[in-house]
């Protein structure tokens, strides 16, 4: 047994913070959020060249063929970042998809695109303010056309193929589409959200030419293996938020006087910390099982995906909001960064479905492994 | 990072398996302890048979797995004391009778103590045929420990101890014990304390139990008067006794952090037996929210568990990181006991082990909790210790630093 990452590993894990400091600092974030562009095209070239999109892509598909494990040290280091980049889009969902059950042509077409970051790939789940399942779903696909409006799709208004979920014509079974978004038959609208660098699209499909990944209407297991796998990659942006707002509440208390005393020496200030800092262990703990089961394909993958999903969610929040708290009214003011962990941490906490609806899941999972 | 066992930790499991199989009993029924097997309300009349499994176990070598082998250890890296407690946990197993001993008070011996004294203690310890445990605490030092009041003063070759203390957690079935005393009241409070180890039947020593809330009694109040202790007991310098102390407390905060009462699988098991007003409480909501906190904080302790015993097998000191275990634990331990008796509604109160669900073990946690919300570092000084150690933020003022202690001003006595 060993529950930490390798030697290797985490000098990756400093190669990465290294470059994402000088590469996408608060200032290049604050340029996304205040609408320069709805990504860092820049840094996204830079991530490229580093080779991070291809990290669990196999080198026969023009990948570094690394595996999960190292994707799982970049995603710490991008969630501490903040980078505005469509990184999680294309990398843990698009791309994903297609490893897991795309045909030799799609993944042959679009996967090399992809590793060489000439191609951004989006999900297409949701479909309005309410939760996603397979009962609710109204998009159709139909002899390979697929129509019906998802939004918010997460980098949709950037993405040059999109993967999509759609029902059949009586709406019984559903099953994942490709989509090449360059194609007729598509409208592309940006959407405003809570957190402005990440972009956001509405994408309405109307007769869009559209392929079936994977067996036609192999389901919800399909959307749900492919949401587990990613959650256990957003924990890890989570858990690198998480400890990043952290860090910053930290450095502030121990900067800022008041009543005569650093307010760092406070005990209210201090237990606050302290609470922090268990829940971003335990987040990353549980995290750290979850790249663990998603690096073997472990069969505990389900629980260890929704635990890491929850502690995550949770802990991100937590400090977030707290590091607002901790700065005071400075915390409150659009100059300092505090905000955008805020942002974030809401963001990576809905993007996959609430924690709520995780908890659930959990329950269910934990159920059926009691049974 | 690797989950699975090596070769050579799976073939340890196997090995721990089948002489458990063959040394141990399995857990009964749905919340079995020793204690609730072996012993009387009080808990204390299992200790013979107790003596006699330790005994077993030091014999086949999986007492104290980490220890050198030359003090009848294995030389283990830690994560083999992961698997081992892995495989024990579905035995009946005697639990608090040698911990302190193991745990705490040999590790302290063996970076203080001289080589005969390791030979002629530690080996004693191991195989459970002499029992330890710590006189640290004061009823007017607790938390702030260093404000003990316990006096030592030398006479020639031995030592004479006067004062009080309490929360000796098997104080009275102890053969030995670790002590903490002030030797120069003239001296800074943290420098001038010495520690000894001592006889717990040296002449002078009374030791009286404290019923808990509970009703159980697994503390003690002990009195010193006039009891002699010969200076070869001392283990460290005259005045550093604090330090000595402290590399104590670092192996204590190591040892506990397990939780003793009804955990998430009692609690996921009660809501998928117990009907709410629309059905089985595992399919209500609110249950299933609660559930899922209870999980994600039992599997996130248990995994930075793991964490640490990976840092401590590459050469790394057990660091105030450990605090975190206890600080989740014991406010978790009450929350489950209190949602249990919830969902029981008003039947929850029932005690009566033969009506209450696992045997009242939720209704006996709901007692027991706060006791370890308060042992071993309260919740409130291991945030402090994770604020000022991990996260290097400023101590808190501390008044009494530089002074005198016969000076240190004090509340009404």
């Amino acid at each position: 047994m060993n529950f930490d990452f390798s030697s290797d590993q985490r000098s990756l894990r400093e190669q990465a913070r290294k470059f994402l400091a000088e590469h996408a600092s608060s200032t290049r974030v604050r340029r996304i959020l205040e609408g320069a562009a709805p990504y860092d095209a820049e840094l996204w070239r830079g991530m490229a060249e580093m080779g991070w999109m291809g990290t669990a892509i196999p080198e026969t598909h023009g990948g570094a063929g690394f595996g999960y494990l190292e994707l799982c040290v970049i995603a710490e280091e991008l969630g501490r970042s903040l980078a505005p980049t469509p990184f999680s889009s294309t990398i843990y969902l698009a791309s994903e998809a297609l490893l897991l059950v795309g045909s030799p042509a799609q993944k042959k077409r679009w996967l090399p695109r992809v590793a060489q970051g000439e191609a951004i790939g989006c999900f297409a789940l949701a479909e309005g303010p309410q939760v996603a399942t397979p009962g609710n779903i109204t998009t159709r696909a139909d002899d390979g056309r697929v129509s019906g409006t998802k939004i918010p799709v997460m980098d949709g208004d950037v993405a040059d193929f999109a993967i999509v979920v759609a029902g059949e014509a009586d709406g019984r079974r559903a099953g994942l589409f490709l989509v090449d978004l360059t194609g007729a038959g598509i409208t592309r609208t940006s959407v405003t959200t809570v957190d402005p660098t990440r972009s956001h699209a509405r994408l309405v499909f109307d007769g869009a030419a559209a392929e079936p990944l994977g067996a036609p209407f192999a389901g919800w297991p399909l959307v749900e293996r492919l949401l587990d796998r990613a959650a256990v990659l957003v924990a890890f942006e989570q858990v690198g938020g998480a400890q990043a707002a952290l860090d910053m509440a930290r450095d502030y208390a121990l900067g800022r006087f008041a009543f005569g005393r650093q307010i760092a020496s406070f005990q209210a200030i201090k237990h606050k910390l302290a609470d922090i800092y268990v829940a971003v262990e335990l987040a990353r703990s549980n995290a750290y099982y979850g790249a663990w089961a998603l690096s073997k394909d472990a069969p505990e993958l389900p629980v260890a995906a929704a635990t890491a999903r929850v502690a995550a969610t949770e802990a991100y929040y937590q400090a977030a909001k707290e590091n607002i708290q901790v700065h005071g009214g400075m915390g409150f003011t659009w100059e300092f960064d505090c905000h955008l962990h805020y942002r974030r941490a809401k963001l990576t906490g809905l993007m996959l479905g609430s924690a709520r609806r995780w908890k659930d899941l959990l329950v269910t999972r934990l159920q059926a492994g009691a049974a | 990072m690797d989950f699975d066992d090596t070769r050579e930790e799976a073939a340890f499991r196997a090995e721990a398996r089948q002489w458990l199989g063959a040394n141990a009993e399995i857990k009964g029924g749905a919340f079995e302890t020793w204690q609730s097997r072996y012993s009387g309300r009080d808990g204390f009349d299992g200790l013979e048979r107790a003596k006699a499994f330790q005994h077993k176990k030091a014999e086949a070598g999986f007492a104290a797995l980490h220890w050198p082998v030359e003090s009848g250890g294995r030389a283990l890296p830690p994560v083999y004391q992961v698997i081992y407690s892995q495989e024990e946990s579905r035995y009946l197993v005697p639990r608090g009778y040698f911990e302190i001993g193991l745990g705490m008070c040999m590790p302290t011996l063996f970076t203080y103590g001289t080589d005969a004294q390791k030979r002629r203690y530690a080996p004693a310890a191991l195989f459970g045929d002499e029992v330890w445990c710590q006189l640290f605490s004061e009823p007017g030092a607790g938390s702030d420990l260093a404000g003990l009041r316990t006096r030592a003063q030398r006479e020639g070759d031995e030592w004479v101890i006067n004062g009080q203390k309490i929360w000796t957690s098997g104080g009275h079935w102890a053969d030995w014990a670790i002590l903490v005393a002030r030797s120069d009241p003239k001296a800074a409070k943290h420098k001038g304390l010495t520690f000894f180890f001592l006889s717990m039947k040296s002449p002078g020593i009374e030791t009286r139990r404290i019923k808990q809330i509970s009703g159980a009694s697994h503390f003690n109040e002990v009195y010193l008067t006039d009891v002699r202790i010969p200076d070869s007991q001392r283990l460290g310098a005259v005045g550093a006794g604090w330090g000595v102390a402290i590399t104590t407390l670092m192996n204590e905060r190591l040892a506990s952090g397990d939780l003793r009462g009804p955990d998430f699988e009692e609690i996921f098991g009660l809501a998928r037996s117990v009907s709410l007003e629309d059905g089985p409480a595992i399919a209500n909501a609110a249950v299933r929210e609660r559930l899922a906190d209870f999980y994600v904080k039992t599997q996130g302790v248990r995994l930075t568990r793991f964490r640490t015993m990976t840092a401590l097998s590459r050469g790394e000191t057990p660091g105030p990181e450990n605090s975190i275990g206890k600080l989740v634990n014991a406010p978790k331990a009450q929350e489950i006991a209190s949602f249990a008796m919830d969902l029981l509604d008003m039947g929850g109160v029932i005690m009566d082990k033969d009506t209450a669900p696992l045997r009242a073990a939720f209704q006996e946690s709901l007692l027991n909790s706060p006791g370890g919300r308060i042992a071993a570092g309260t919740d409130e000084i291991l945030r402090n210790i994770i604020a000022e150690r991990v996260l290097g933020l400023p101590q808190d003022m501390r008044v009494d630093r530089d002074l005198p202690f016969d000076q240190l001003p004090t509340g009404p006595r």
